[in-house]
């Protein structure tokens, strides 16, 4: 379902989005004040910002979990809402959000049952996504059986298993520790690379979000707003090498020099 | 991936420990449990005997027995037992009760549901419902039904295992983490595949707590109800009848099927459970 719009090229488009919660009464709080975004297809954006900046906000806007109070937002070209009932997006939260009634497999056939997949079509699209994330043996497990790092996995392959051209992800591996953590984003690197899928990542680790981006966007909290994007030149294929680059460590530095700055504003 | 070979070793040995180990590791589980069951019929049995306790205060666990064993032949050798006979009555009014009051239950709280506002006004009701002695209606549906009709005891078990019931399935059904609701969300999915794919299963592990509490529930419910009156044959107007002739041995015949069959009954819902919901956290194998 590509988009029928003038520049197909720009999966997400916003134009001074705001988003209020509980106007007009006390404690009201202004999320997002006058977001101005474009992501192209194929590029891998990481939100990055204190807490209370908005970042999910924005990535639960884009989902259409919530609706912005005023501006204009386009996904695939859409309408948010209709690129939802479209089905053009995957999304990993923080926790796994596994069904604990479900085995692994089945889980990752949920959305795949939803949109109306043939039983054989779902079991084999379920083993394809379970081996790229390295976890062909476990279909038949339950989610209490993996560890947190796994369940995250299950939780990508869930994601990708109806193949959607974007994919949003909302401090997917926040709750891992730091090793596996670096594990993950090697496994996401590569699977971003090998589906060439769009994803908007929001992360609080600057170290991630210049280690996976090909442009971070940098935010700032009261009221959450876009202060600076800045393109990660970093050379690919990236792995544990590229964590040893000079370029790697100026490019950290730089994202904290501008968070701080975006605090201080 | 050490994580990851200790899940498969975890799994795997289980299948490798020899039955003979599984058997023992249950019977000395159990063995501190059966002991004190002894201990408390071998002191009672003492107790009686020592201070020549009079029969009608508190019969000797050997004369319970004894009567027990008596019914026992008589229903084996086919000439009827009317303990027997009022065992499986009595059975029948709180299966039956815990079915239509179980069943309804379930089914009002699958409808009213899918109506939040509906549910939620229904709640406080089924509340303070919950809280009525309702065996207090047992005399009323006595009157409705016939005092010898079994239905007049199956609507009493079913009025009492209704309200628990209700009130569990639509906790079940609503109280759902809001990460999960939104997973359906992001797949557009349609209220019917939310409602089947994740409220349901969500709520099974309420309704089984719901379904534990009522099979106990239901026997005390038949039995009490009986109590107010019922064919010869029943569990409450045996036991009634016996202690009112004096002949407590046999009452405590009568006491102790009323407990033998709630005990099975709600071990019955416990077996389905596990079988049903072999996921739920409750049924985790450690390690």
């Amino acid at each position: 379902m590509q988009s029928q719009s003038a520049s197909p090229t720009n999966v997400i488009v916003a134009q001074g989005i705001n988003k209020i919660f509980n106007p007009g009464a006390d404690e009201e709080i202004f999320a997002l004040k006058d977001i101005n975004l474009e992501v192209k297809s194929g590029e891998f954006v990481s939100l990055i910002g204190p807490s209370g900046c908005g970042k999910s906000t924005l990535l639960r806007l884009i989902a259409e979990l919530i609706t912005p109070t005023s501006g204009d937002l386009k996904v695939n070209g859409k309408d948010p809402h209709a690129a939802r009932i479209d089905q053009d997006y995957g999304m990993v939260f923080q926790a796994a959000t596994l069904y604990d009634w479900r085995t692994v497999s089945k889980n990752v056939q949920l959305p795949l049952e939803i949109m109306g997949y043939s039983t054989q079509e779902r079991k084999a699209r379920a083993q394809e996504m379970l081996e790229m994330v390295e976890l062909g043996r476990f279909g038949n497990h339950y989610p209490w059986q993996l560890s947190g790092g796994m369940q995250q996995r299950v939780s990508i392959a869930r994601a990708l298993a109806f193949s959607p051209s974007l994919l949003l992800m909302d401090e997917p591996f926040g709750a891992l520790d730091e090793f596996t953590r670096e594990r993950m984003n090697l496994e996401l690197l590569r699977i971003w690379d090998t589906t060439k899928i769009t994803v908007v990542f929001v992360t609080h680790s600057i170290a991630e979000a210049v280690f996976l981006s090909t442009r971070v966007v940098v935010m700032s909290p009261r009221p959450g707003r876009i202060t600076r994007e800045i393109a990660i030149d970093l050379p690919y294929p990236r792995n544990f090498e590229t964590r040893e680059l000079p370029r790697y460590f100026a490019l950290l530095t730089e994202v904290r020099e501008l968070l701080r700055e975006a605090h201080e504003i | 991936m050490a994580e990851i070979t200790s899940v498969v070793d975890a799994a795997t040995e289980e299948a490798t420990v020899p039955w003979i180990h599984r058997v023992g590791d249950r019977v000395r589980y159990y063995l501190p449990t059966m002991l004190i069951a002894v201990g408390v019929l071998v002191v009672w049995e003492l107790v009686v005997r020592i201070f020549s306790i009079q029969q009608f205060l508190l019969p000797r666990p050997s004369a319970i027995l004894e009567n027990f064993l008596e019914e026992v032949r008589l229903f084996t050798t086919g000439q009827g037992s009317i303990l027997f006979q009022a065992t499986g009555a009595t059975l029948w009014e709180a299966v039956g009760g815990f079915f239509i009051g179980c069943g309804a239950g379930v089914l009002v709280a699958l409808g009213t549901a899918r109506w939040t506002i509906i549910s939620e006004a229904m709640m406080p009701f089924a509340i303070a419902a919950n809280s009525v002695p309702i065996i207090a209606f047992a005399p009323i549906m006595n009157n409705w039904f016939g005092l010898t009709n079994p239905a007049s005891k199956m609507a009493i078990v079913a009025i009492m295992v209704f309200f628990p019931t209700m009130i569990n399935t639509v906790r079940g059904l609503t109280m759902i983490e809001t990460r999960q609701l939104e997973l359906m969300q992001s797949y557009a999915a349609r209220p019917t595949k939310i409602l089947r794919a994740l409220r349901i299963p969500n709520a099974l592990p309420y309704i089984f707590s719901a379904f534990r509490v009522a099979s106990a529930l239901s026997v005390i419910g038949a039995v009490v109800a009986e109590f107010f009156g019922g064919p010869r044959a029943t569990l409450g107007v045996f036991i009634t009848q016996e202690a009112a002739g004096f002949d407590f041995a046999r009452a405590w015949t009568g006491i102790i099927m009323a407990s033998i069959i709630g005990i099975s009954f709600y071990m019955l819902v416990l077996v389905l459970e596990r079988w049903l919901m072999p996921w739920h956290v409750s049924f985790r194998k450690k390690g």
